[in-house]
């Protein structure tokens, strides 16, 4: 019995893998066009050992969870309740699976439906906009607010909304971070005011610049009956995220190559023109370092965030998929997993083009 | 009242215990007009003294004139030709150009400082390179940058500190002759810090060795009695020059023997290893 579900499984895996390295393999020969197909061989290789330990992974822990229930059913119940268990498992039926890491197979089809149910709770917005059109229209001429659709959100709409706050606490951090960081680097005497400052509050965990976020945003927001959680999120987000900005600012402006300050001097420039002609080019490269691990970190530190701030992204999705406890929630996980590992991938990835765009060679620009 | 006058002007560096003063009773007095060189050995305080001319420092004692009113900070007055360039990165070559342009001529409109970047590119040759980095230029072009980007600036003095250290002998040669051609076009008042002693014959008027610092002083001044404009190939039969350089060299050599009988101090070297980082991941 165990052998069959084995080989079911096995059967469907070819089929979800094609897609999968078809993709990679265009990809990725995009991209190393000129550096050869070895490297390209290895990395196909390297996904498909991944996706192969990973199955073999998830079929021992599905076995050993499987043989429990049913030894559980046999001394508890006797012979019959074990093959009636046992029966329950082989037949899919989606009250007794075992619950435990989701195989590759799974976690594709669960990709698949959670795409369906987008369009599933989309058309369900698109009706129920059409259908309150008239009363919002009444609702607006009369200055009053529109009535919102308030359903579930899919799982599209979490990772949108967690790239509109991640992206809202990165411009946050770059609004603080940037500007404090070049007055910091400017001047030696506010450097040692700030210092102290900066050396406590960098180590300070995202969950407490939530709860101090929350703290004061909630006052703020006290009285009115606007959601703040996006406000709270992306607001603790830009705090916990500014930091490397903040330090590699100042770090990039007051170490500006002594000759470019002495053709500042010899070229009598003003005091904002040396800063914008010549102090901030010369710390470009360094601030965007900066900007670069700042976004890095920022959207490591939303998934927690959001989950704390009950803010309707993936981190709220992963930690309601696992109080939900359902047949797919595990394989939603990992559905969510790769898709916060590829969004940083290539959020860092966009980063990096900025960054290039705008560094020049210090050394061979002298 | 000479053009610039430095009265026995001091730099000291550091204070208490760990001071060290580089230079200690300077003077000097250039004219108006006069191409002056200052040979030296390295680290012997050229740019220190450089520093102190255009303002970019100030003397710990002693004073500095330019036109009889004292040095107190950089000056349009003064163009500043560096050693290593110090062109702007980011920007491109008629950009490093009018950044000068726009500083030193605040009222004139964007298409007159444009014409004044494009006639000082023009003038030393690199107009197909107008917008190009400086990190797509060779080294001698780069210098001709520099050389522009300070005479935009209609200085009424060149400060140059070592200008062509850092090229090879034939951009050098070219390059001198490029700039005796501008200084020679309005003769303007230049002073040449340099270590090649031919290159100070060949240009300046007068050549005035630095003796090496700490405590460095100058020495003698020597006149070069070459009519102008001098023939680089013709030099070396020319009997005033080897009379001039010999000299020079010979005063060179011997207080570059001084220094050395000075400093017999024995250093310990402290017992320092390569660090290995293979394998330390």
């Amino acid at each position: 019995m165990k052998q069959e579900i084995t080989l079911k499984t096995e059967s469907q895996a070819p089929n979800i893998m094609k897609p999968i390295t078809e993709f990679l393999k265009l990809k990725l020969g995009k991209v190393n066009f000129l550096g050869g197909f070895k490297k390209t061989g290895i990395t196909i290789l390297s996904i498909l050992l991944f996706i192969g330990l990973w199955h073999l992974g998830s079929k021992a822990l599905y076995n050993k969870e499987a043989d429990y229930k049913v030894e559980k059913a046999l001394t508890e119940q006797g012979q019959a309740a074990a093959d009636a268990e046992r029966a329950c498992i082989e037949s899919g039926e989606s009250g007794c699976q075992p619950n435990t890491l989701p195989s590759p197979t799974q976690v594709w089809a669960s990709l698949q439906s959670l795409i369906a149910d987008h369009y599933i709770i989309k058309e369900k917005k698109d009706a129920f906009a059409t259908k309150m059109e008239a009363t919002n229209q009444k609702l607006i001429a009369k200055g009053k607010a529109p009535i919102v659709y308030t359903g579930r959100a899919s799982f599209i709409d979490t990772v949108l909304t967690s790239i509109k706050t991640v992206f809202a606490g990165f411009l946050l951090a770059l609004l603080i971070a940037v500007p404090i960081g070049i007055i910091i680097g400017l001047s030696p005497t506010l450097k040692s005011a700030f210092n102290w400052f900066i050396q406590i509050f960098k180590p300070v965990s995202p969950v407490v610049w939530y709860l101090l976020v929350f703290m004061i945003v909630k006052t703020i927001y006290i009285g009115k009956s606007s959601d703040n959680a996006f406000v709270i999120s992306f607001i603790s987000v830009g705090l916990c995220a500014m930091w490397a900005t903040l330090v590699n600012t100042a770090m990039g402006v007051a170490s500006v190559d002594k000759d470019y300050i002495n053709v500042a001097k010899v070229l009598k420039l003003g005091t904002f023109q040396k800063v914008f002609k010549v102090i901030l080019p010369s710390s470009l490269p360094l601030i965007f370092t900066g900007l670069r691990i700042t976004l890095s970190v920022a959207w490591m530190v939303l998934i927690a965030i959001e989950l704390l701030a009950q803010s309707p992204g993936l981190g709220l999705f992963v930690w309601e998929e696992f109080q939900n406890g359902a047949n797919d929630s595990n394989s939603k996980i990992i559905v969510a997993m790769f898709v916060i590992g590829i969004i940083g991938f290539l959020l860092d990835r966009l980063m990096l083009t900025v960054q290039q765009m705008v560094s020049f060679n210090k050394n061979e620009g002298i | 009242m000479a053009y610039l006058e430095l009265k026995n002007v001091c730099k000291t560096y550091g204070t208490g215990k760990d001071s060290t003063e580089v230079l200690s009773n300077i003077n000097l007095t250039i004219e108006e007009g006069e191409f002056v060189a200052i040979v030296g050995f390295t680290g012997s305080g050229k740019t220190t003294l450089v520093n102190l001319i255009n303002g970019l420092i100030k003397p710990t004692s002693g004073e500095v004139l330019f036109k009889g009113e004292p040095v107190v900070d950089t000056s349009h007055e003064r163009g500043v030709i560096f050693q290593n360039y110090s062109l702007l990165p980011w920007l491109t070559v008629g950009q490093n150009v009018a950044m000068a342009v726009t500083e030193a001529f605040p009222k004139e409109s964007k298409s007159e400082i444009m014409e004044r970047v494009k006639s000082f590119v023009e003038m030393v040759g690199l107009s197909h390179a107008i917008n190009k980095r400086p990190k797509e230029l060779s080294g001698g072009m780069r210098q001709r940058v520099a050389v522009a980007r300070a005479l935009a600036m209609k200085p009424e003095m060149i400060i140059m500190d070592e200008p062509l250290g850092a090229l090879d002998a034939l951009t050098r040669g070219n390059l001198q002759d490029e700039i005796l051609n501008i200084w020679n076009q309005d003769k303007r008042t230049a002073l040449l810090i340099t270590n090649d002693v031919d290159e100070g014959i060949y240009m300046a008027d007068r050549i005035i060795p630095l003796k090496p610092g700490p405590n460095a002083t100058l020495g003698p001044e020597f006149k070069i009695e070459i009519d102008r404009p001098r023939d680089k190939t013709a030099l070396n039969d020319n009997e005033n020059f080897m009379k001039t350089r010999n000299e020079i060299i010979a005063y060179l050599m011997t207080i570059g023997d001084e220094r050395k009988s000075v400093s017999e101090v024995e250093y310990v070297l402290p017992d320092l290893e390569p660090k290995s980082f293979v394998g330390s991941l």
